[in-house]
């Protein structure tokens, strides 16, 4: 009778508790509906949001949908990729030459979505390689990497790749200073030698085309991250910076000491006039440029042999320094353009400065010093406010377009959301684990999107099934559409995201391409009618000019290929239907396979060493007779006369 | 009778929009086609309702035997139903004129009616002849022979109106803006034979 006592009221205890859980869902509103619901997008239905994450150390793009948090894509950019042919087919081989040579890999930081009046307008996304300093542009309706240009003078390039407000420039900051230009000199002779570069190059509004229009030389510290100005801003850029002790050596340490390290605050706007005027000075250098043509399908390396230096000093008013406390990481700019935030890692502060204030103290010269003749702000004098957030490590903040800001504290792994203006705390919550980035479409524009926020994890750990020491990064999105943000989703990521950017469905959706216009294939070795196939021999080169349709390769038979020689198929995709790629792999290739897109052409070469009959096939399964795609290379030796002929069906 | 030959002066002019706007579409949609492949047939031939359509339809019909769909110089149909149908748009219209000076009477209205009317039926039996020699005219080589369940070969006639469920297919058929228009016009000579009739009548 006791124990039944006992069970009853524990029960009874239990169902109060349980009451008590749903009171306090209740307060989010009565029609708060389950988080797998907000999350659950039907099959067959359609994201609202496109999110681009990039990849790190993968080097590439990948593409989601949020709130789904599905994956549709991976872009290749910085890293040969093998799924498609990038950096390994002939056409794109060109897109990975650096003055270094050929550089098949890189790690992808921070994309950007370019902008008009500083909303996103969806034309397309930038990218930065960070190890081998590289800005890559890509398209936004066919979702392929279309250029890259090499950054001179730079190492690291980490404060990058961020658009001003129209797409005037993407801008590329240096993260380690160097000697500039390169040259052999002891490493402890940094301080005061070392130089930081901010690159500012020019996109062509028309066809994107980037330029390194021009590259502040800087002092020697690291500069870490970059955002432009905005609204009344707009015209300026800032960067964080840390190491402006200029240590050497054990950084960790000794980039650590100063209590307050800077934001440079650099009015572009003038030095382009003082640029456009004839200023700055020409300095020899090697970088290259590439281009990948849509028409031709094919890319073109151009190297770059003089870049334009400008020296902060010879343009007065252009260059400030805002001291923040504790080596700040992030920099961000609120949609007004009013509020510059500094995210000081070592602290548990945000320090946030004014627009306006800063504006008033250079008009009235209040300096409090100089670094290398450059003015430096007292840090009263700029101060909006400052973010008692109680969390440890902030790192990045993003904005919802109501007044509220979202910040990710990495050592306290959480994102607090607190309000601008007033600078008091609104609402925490706790991520798993360890965030670095956040996202919110549009977030670090005039016009964010603010529905929902996307936390990029460095630690998983216990979050999905264990796949061994190895693991994929999460992230996790939170709904922000209330006062407090719902954690409602976790979903895994590729490589280690660290920036992304996101942008509502509809600005892209409609204008993706489906596939390439046969007619419009200006490829040289395209084959653009069913009876243009042929095989060329020129010395020991073998041109085969391929094409492909539901399901045959033409030709399919081909003799007269000797040991020794270089084979080049040419392969044209035939097909003019939406989703419909045809692949290509022969037996022994040194590359990887191609994948064709309808009316495309690419090339990969084959060089066999052994003589026999050696098959190649289609490896995209594109039809019911897919298996029957294939077809077979007579390899004769070296020294016989069989001639060269091709056929199909014969 | 002069508002009965004003409507038989434009019913006829109602025909010229068979020259832009499509007779008929075939519609073929699919799970894997979310955005259907389509046909239109304009009088003076067959074109694909977005730009590739025919082209992929016949890859697709190729498997299983059918010819590929006619170009213009194919049939003598595409030659000639343009020619018909300017000149009975010609008729039309003169009658028209004539019966508005008097000169004809209704009779002749009603007589391009049937007329048209009977072009028509012969044109859709035509429509009807060419999609069965096209549904079921298939090559013996074909990549996949099926058989229905009594164990005769498959054919692929598509229907001349309405819906029909074509092995992972859904075909459906139906008069399109240059039909729907022709209609319109042919109901005008129609009515403007009525009301001829009825103005003689009451005279």
């Amino acid at each position: 009778m006791k124990i039944h006592n006992y069970l009853t009221i524990t029960i009874g205890a239990a169902l109060m508790l349980v009451s008590c859980g749903q009171q306090n869902q209740s307060s989010n509103g009565a029609l708060s509906s389950s988080a797998a619901e907000k999350v659950y997008v039907a099959p067959g239905e359609q994201d609202e949001f496109y999110a681009f994450l990039s990849g790190g150390y993968s080097g590439n793009l990948t593409v989601y949908g949020l709130p789904s948090g599905r994956m549709f894509k991976e872009i290749p950019v910085f890293s040969q990729f093998p799924t498609s042919g990038y950096g390994y087919s002939e056409e794109t081989k060109p897109m990975l030459t650096t003055s270094h040579g050929f550089v098949p890999w890189d790690d992808a930081h921070h994309p950007d979505i370019s902008q008009t009046n500083g909303e996103l307008d969806g034309r397309w996304i930038f990218i930065n390689g960070n190890n081998t300093p590289r800005i890559a542009r890509i398209s936004l309706s066919t979702f392929e990497t279309e250029e890259i240009i090499e950054v001179p003078n730079s190492a690291g390039n980490h404060s990058s790749s961020f658009i001003t407000e129209n797409t005037e420039y993407v801008v590329a900051g240096t993260r380690f200073s160097v000697p500039i230009p390169q040259r052999d000199m002891p490493i402890n002779e940094y301080k005061s030698n070392f130089k930081g570069s901010l690159s500012f190059i020019s996109v062509d509004p028309e066809n994107g085309h980037m330029d390194l229009k021009f590259q502040l030389l800087m002092p020697g510290f690291n500069y870490d991250l970059s955002h432009p100005g905005r609204g009344k801003s707009h015209g300026w850029f800032f960067f964080t910076t840390y190491n402006t002790e200029e240590a050497h050596t054990l950084q960790e340490v000794n980039s650590s000491q100063n209590d307050k390290d800077f934001i440079a605050a650099v009015n572009w706007k003038k030095i382009e006039e003082y640029v456009n005027n004839g200023g700055g000075t020409k300095m020899p250098a090697n970088y290259a440029h590439n281009v990948y043509d849509e028409s031709t399908h094919m890319a073109t390396t151009t190297m770059k042999k003089e870049v334009l230096t400008v020296d902060p000093l010879k343009v007065p008013g252009a260059v400030f320094f805002l001291p923040t406390p504790k080596s700040p990481h992030g920099c961000d700019v609120d949609p007004t353009g009013q509020y510059i935030i500094g995210n000081g890692k070592l602290s548990a502060d945000l320090t946030i400065h004014s627009f306006d204030k800063m504006i008033a103290a250079i008009e009235g010269e209040k300096f409090d010093g100089e670094a290398y003749g450059i003015p430096i702000l007292k840090f009263e004098d700029i101060l909006a406010g400052q973010v008692k957030s109680g969390g440890l490590g902030p790192l990045h903040t993003e904005f919802d377009g109501k007044g509220n800001a979202y910040t990710t504290f990495f050592i306290s792994s959480e994102v607090v959301k607190w309000k601008l203006g007033t600078w008091e705390v609104i609402d925490r919550k706790p991520t798993y684990y360890s965030v670095g980035h956040l996202m919110i479409p549009g977030g670090n524009s005039r016009k964010p999107f603010g529905k929902y926020v996307v936390a990029m994890n460095k630690i998983t750990k216990d979050r999905y099934l264990p796949t061994g020491p190895e693991m994929e990064h999460s992230a996790q999105i939170y709904d922000i559409s209330g006062e407090k943000m719902e954690l409602i989703y976790d979903f895994p990521t590729h490589g280690e995201p660290h920036y992304a950017a996101g942008c509502p469905a509809e600005l892209l959706a409609p204008k993706s391409k489906k596939i390439y216009r046969l007619d419009e294939n200006k490829h040289p070795y395209a084959v653009t009618s069913p009876t243009g196939s042929k095989v060329v021999r020129e010395g020991n080169e073998v041109h085969i000019y391929m094409s492909t349709i539901r399901s045959h390769f033409t030709p399919d038979n081909i003799e007269g290929v000797k040991v020794g020689d270089k084979v080049y198929f040419h392969i044209t995709n035939h097909e003019q239907d939406f989703d419909v790629p045809h692949g290509f792999a022969i037996l022994g290739q040194n590359t990887s396979e191609l994948l064709i897109m309808p009316g495309q052409t690419k090339t990969s070469v084959w060089e066999p060493k052994q003589v026999g009959v050696w098959p190649f096939y289609c490896t995209d399964f594109c039809s019911a007779l897919h298996q029957e795609m294939q077809g077979y290379v007579r390899v004769s030796p070296a020294n016989s006369n069989i001639e060269l002929k091709w056929s199909l069906g014969e | 009778m002069k508002k009965a030959s004003i409507l038989m002066i434009l019913g006829p002019l109602f025909l010229l929009g068979l020259y832009i706007f499509p007779l008929w579409s075939i519609m073929l949609g699919a799970p894997q086609y979310p955005d259907p492949l389509g046909l239109n047939i304009h009088i003076s031939g067959l074109r694909g309702v977005n730009e590739f359509d025919i082209q992929n339809i016949d890859g697709l019909n190729h498997y299983i035997g059918m010819q590929t769909l006619p170009k213009p110089e194919d049939m003598w149909e595409f030659g000639t139903f343009p020619m018909i149908i300017g000149i009975m748009v010609a008729l039309g219209v003169l009658i028209g004129i004539l019966g508005y000076l008097n000169k004809v009477s209704y009779k002749w209205f009603f007589g391009w009616f049937i007329l048209m009317s009977i072009l028509g039926i012969l044109g859709m039996y035509d429509f009807n002849e060419w999609m069965i020699d096209y549904g079921t005219n298939l090559d013996p080589n074909a990549i996949m022979k099926l058989t229905n369940p009594d164990g005769t070969p498959m054919t692929y006639k598509p229907p001349l109106l309405g819906h029909v469920k074509m092995l992972n297919f859904d075909v459906t058929s139906m008069p399109s803006t240059g039909a729907w228009l022709m209609f319109l016009g042919m109901m005008l000579t129609l009515a403007a034979g009525y009301f001829g009739w009825k103005k003689t009548k009451n005279q």
